[in-house]
């Protein structure tokens, strides 16, 4: 298929299993529909690439969080949220819904990005702070810094920062 | 003219698309997709991949909440 000529950059800043979507759902079907794709991985956004990936997701702070239950939607109190064991709870309901509803796993989507050849950028700052080592991200990650996403960023059509 | 089908039933967004790009890659120019999926979604994303990505969106119809769309690839 002819590539539209088009690209899209995208800054990946939240590693949660919830935020981890939004980025690779768009980078995939957008190079799926033929852009070039680059995504740029800094702070929380960098854990994405490490090679296990142990995502989670909490109803702490997040007061729409709503889970669909017996018909119903049920939100969760901050203060059981902090509770110890409901982070794991929380965790393992979104994991089974994901499940339940043909979404595909952050694994699989993170394949396809490989697969698809989208330029995935660590951000070495990033793993400096947080003390990880290049050994800890999956293979063909490139590292680099702000001016490398500010020149990609230049010349690409699409922006997103997530 | 060659028929390829392929179902994506139960996928949800943004698999039907993905797995109908790769389908796509291996078919002959001007041959034929038939993409068979249960997401409501895809209505409209297959349109918009269609026209973005210069394949022609043939056919597209429902029945039962199956969707079914006949995928022309272009050139």
């Amino acid at each position: 298929m002819a590539a539209t000529g088009k690209s899209m950059s995208l800054i990946v800043t939240k590693g949660t299993l919830d935020w981890a979507y939004p980025p690779f759902i768009l980078a995939t079907t957008a190079a799926s529909m033929g852009l070039e794709v680059s995504m740029f991985f800094t702070f929380y956004g960098l854990t994405l690439l490490r090679k296990k990936l142990d995502l989670r997701v909490t109803t702490l702070g997040n007061a729409a969080m709503e889970m669909p239950m017996m018909g119903m939607h049920m939100a969760m109190p901050n203060l059981m949220g902090a509770m110890p064991g409901m982070e794991s709870l929380t965790t393992t309901m979104m994991k089974n819904l994901i499940k339940k509803k043909g979404v595909a796993s952050i694994e699989e989507l993170r394949d396809l990005a490989v697969e698809a050849e989208i330029r995935m950028i660590g951000c070495q700052m990033t793993l400096d702070l947080f003390e990880y080592q290049p050994g800890d991200l999956i293979d063909g990650i490139e590292l680099a810094g702000a001016a490398t996403y500010i020149e990609t960023a230049t010349k690409s059509d699409i922006n997103l920062f997530i | 003219m060659s028929k390829t089908v392929l179902d994506v039933k139960g996928l949800n967004c943004p698999l039907p698309i993905l797995r109908a790009k790769k389908a796509i890659k291996d078919i002959a120019t001007g041959s034929v997709l038939e993409v068979i999926a249960t997401d409501p979604g895809s209505v409209k994303d297959f349109d918009a991949f269609c026209r973005q990505t210069g394949n022609e969106l043939v056919s597209q119809k429902e029945a039962g909440g199956v969707y079914t769309f006949e995928i022309k690839k272009g050139a």
